[in-house]
């Protein structure tokens, strides 16, 4: 008689845990090459911060003071473990060009690419998902070519271009939308003085706030770059899950489900869905870290005051302590979501857990 | 009257590369009795044994003078009337339970969801059944497998997970294609043994389809030899080892035997057929 032992639950769950410990480590350490990484950068890239901060006409003491001042003097182990230690507080340096904390500066930014990509995001899976599902449950039909053809102008099409045509139609000729920006400028003023700010987004704030008229307004500007990012990442989305679930349903236990009698929404949407899941959070997971590190075209179209921007603005002024912060934050996003991921796909794999 | 009449089955592939003749026409009845089907890879059997619960996966196509189960017309029954069918009073197990278990659902879920949606249980009764039907199949620690997931299970137990998941409602129709190929020769009498019992106490037919000619000699009553799509013999079990066709005296010759001349097999000589 064959008794393989059969795991209990409760191991299952100690191992979960144990990997997302393990995770956690990872994390530690990714985080650390990514700040030795912007550390170097710092030290490399041929601007001088003491010069940048005291200007032309100092004096040599003066820039003496400043570089004991920066910690410039001590050792580079020593530059970096105060760096470090710095970042780990949510200190990440002092903007050049603005004289402000650029941790600040970045609290301020990114909320407003949270907002747009996790909109982007949602709307590229409500559609992107069932799409590609209707597509691989009909191969050759009229829906999967009308899906298929949809996904390449998705994913052909310049994103600018897309937002130009679509700011053109929709908000000069049709006026179904607002133009660029996160609010008009009356709301923002009430925005601003009047209403408290939770999270930095402006649909949850306004929203928390009972401000509806703040809300209605900040939905009309957001709907159409959200629905343009969306439709690049729903482009993508649906493209993987035809795939995937074209694969899950040749597979053996689909034919066992339909032997059993299960009716097709079944065999669909439970047992190929639950496999296809597995792969797809992945693919998920990297189109929102793809729009949360801030789409600089989108952002720049519908000036949209958000990371993207944020960077690129930094970038053109030289300001390498706001360009360095900014790509730690990305980093920060980028390694997070991944890890995210990783513990989702465990809860949805038992496989993966072992 | 017979459980299942199939009158000139034929399925075909209609595909890029032209027409593929899976099954070419064959014809058998069945009772509550063991129907045995051999015949090597891409003889048909497979799709023979799909055709009756018309899961033949596009592009393929089931065509029949005439396939009715219990005196109802199989043939043409609506989608819906074949799933009432399906699951309820035919089932079927597979080859290689590592594939034909959802990998990502409990054995326990995959064994009540039909309890649970088709006959509306509750979760209480639904797994008590469940537990019932895994004892049935010899599996020690029920409650413990319920929990787990098919690939923490060996392949006999998978198979036999499988076996019980067919048999929860009581079929009166098994098919069983290869259901022990996938596994090692010890395990194999025992899940044969397993079958045995269950469809010789609920009086079920079977339609066991194998490669294996002494397998089925001694497991099942009446054997059908498939060859390119068509039957190429109907003969009684008993009987196999004196076949007269061409084409299974071949296949007999090819089997190797215990004590017998150790030099080379013959090769299945394909000319004569």
């Amino acid at each position: 008689m064959t008794s393989t032992p059969v795991p209990q639950p409760r191991n299952r769950l100690l191992a979960l845990a144990r990997q997302v410990l393990l995770g956690l480590g990872g994390l530690a350490i990714t985080l650390l090459g990514l700040l030795l990484i912007t550390f170097i950068i710092a030290r490399v890239v041929p601007t001088d911060p003491v010069l940048s901060i005291v200007g032309e006409r100092a004096t040599q003491a003066q820039m003496e003071a400043i570089r004991v001042k920066l910690g410039l003097d001590l050792p580079l182990w020593q530059q970096f473990a105060i760096y470090v230690r710095d970042a780990l507080r949510g200190d990440l340096g002092t903007s050049i060009r603005t004289g402000q904390s650029v941790a600040a500066e970045i609290a301020r930014y990114f909320p407003a690419t949270l907002e747009l990509a996790t909109l982007g995001t949602i709307f590229g899976t409500l559609v992107g998902v069932p799409a590609g599902v209707l597509a691989a449950t009909r191969p050759g039909s009229l829906a999967d070519q009308i899906v298929r053809v949809v996904g390449l102008m998705g994913y052909s099409m310049p994103v600018f271009w897309l937002g130009l045509i679509g700011l053109l139609v929709f908000y000069g000729q049709l006026d179904w939308v607002s133009g660029p920006g996160r609010l008009d400028p009356v709301y923002d003023m009430q925005m601003e003085f009047t209403l408290t700010s939770y999270t930095g987004m402006i649909l949850i704030d306004s929203a928390l706030n009972g401000a509806w008229d703040v809300f209605r307004n900040a939905v009309s500007h957001i709907v159409l770059p959200a629905g343009l990012l969306g439709y690049v990442s729903m482009a993508y989305i649906s493209r993987m899950t035809r795939s995937f679930m074209m694969n899950e349903l040749s597979q053996e236990y689909i034919t066992t489900a339909r032997v059993k009698g299960m009716p097709e929404w079944r065999v669909i949407w439970v047992h190929a869905m639950k496999n296809v899941a597995v792969p797809l959070i992945t693919v998920i997971a990297l189109s929102y870290a793809y729009l949360l590190e801030g789409s600089v075209l989108t952002e720049t179209i519908f000036a949209w005051p958000g990371l993207g921007s944020y960077i690129t603005d930094a970038l053109f002024a030289a300001d390498m302590p706001a360009v360095l912060g900014g790509t730690v934050v990305v980093g920060v996003v980028f390694v997070t979501l991944n890890m995210a991921s990783d513990i989702l796909y465990r809860l949805v794999d038992p496989r993966a857990r072992a | 009257m017979s459980l299942l009449e199939v009158k000139n089955l034929r399925v075909t592939f209609d595909t890029e590369t032209g027409r593929v003749e899976a099954v070419r026409g064959v014809s058998f009845s069945l009772g509550h009795e063991r129907l045995g089907i051999v015949g090597e890879s891409g003889s048909g059997k497979t799709m023979t044994g799909r055709s009756v619960l018309r899961l033949v996966r596009p592009p393929g196509r089931i065509e029949a003078d005439a396939m009715t189960f219990d005196g109802q017309d199989i043939l043409h029954a609506s989608e819906r009337e074949m799933r009432a069918l399906r699951g309820k009073r035919i089932g079927m197990v597979m080859q290689d339970p590592k594939y034909s278990l959802n990998p990502v659902m409990t054995v326990g879920r995959q064994l009540t969801e039909g309890l649970r949606l088709r006959d509306g249980l509750g979760r209480a009764d639904a797994t008590a059944k469940a537990i019932a039907a895994l004892e049935a199949v010899q599996i020690r620690d029920p409650a413990r497998v319920m929990e787990a997931y098919p690939h923490e299970l060996s392949g006999g137990m998978g198979q036999r997970v499988m076996i019980a998941m067919m048999l929860i409602p009581e079929p009166e129709l098994l098919i069983a294609d290869e259901p022990t190929s996938a596994l090692d020769v010890t395990v194999q009498a025992e899940v044969l043994a397993i079958l045995d019992g269950l469809v010789r106490d609920r009086g079920m037919g079977l339609i066991f389809i194998s490669h294996d000619l002494r397998l089925v000699a001694r497991f099942c009553d009446r054997v059908l030899v498939m060859h390119k799509g068509l039957v190429v013999e109907e003969i009684e079990a008993a009987h196999l080892m004196e076949a007269q066709h061409p084409y299974t005296r071949g296949l007999l010759n090819c089997l190797p035997r215990i004590g017998g001349p150790r030099a080379p097999l013959p090769v299945l000589d394909r000319a004569g057929f």
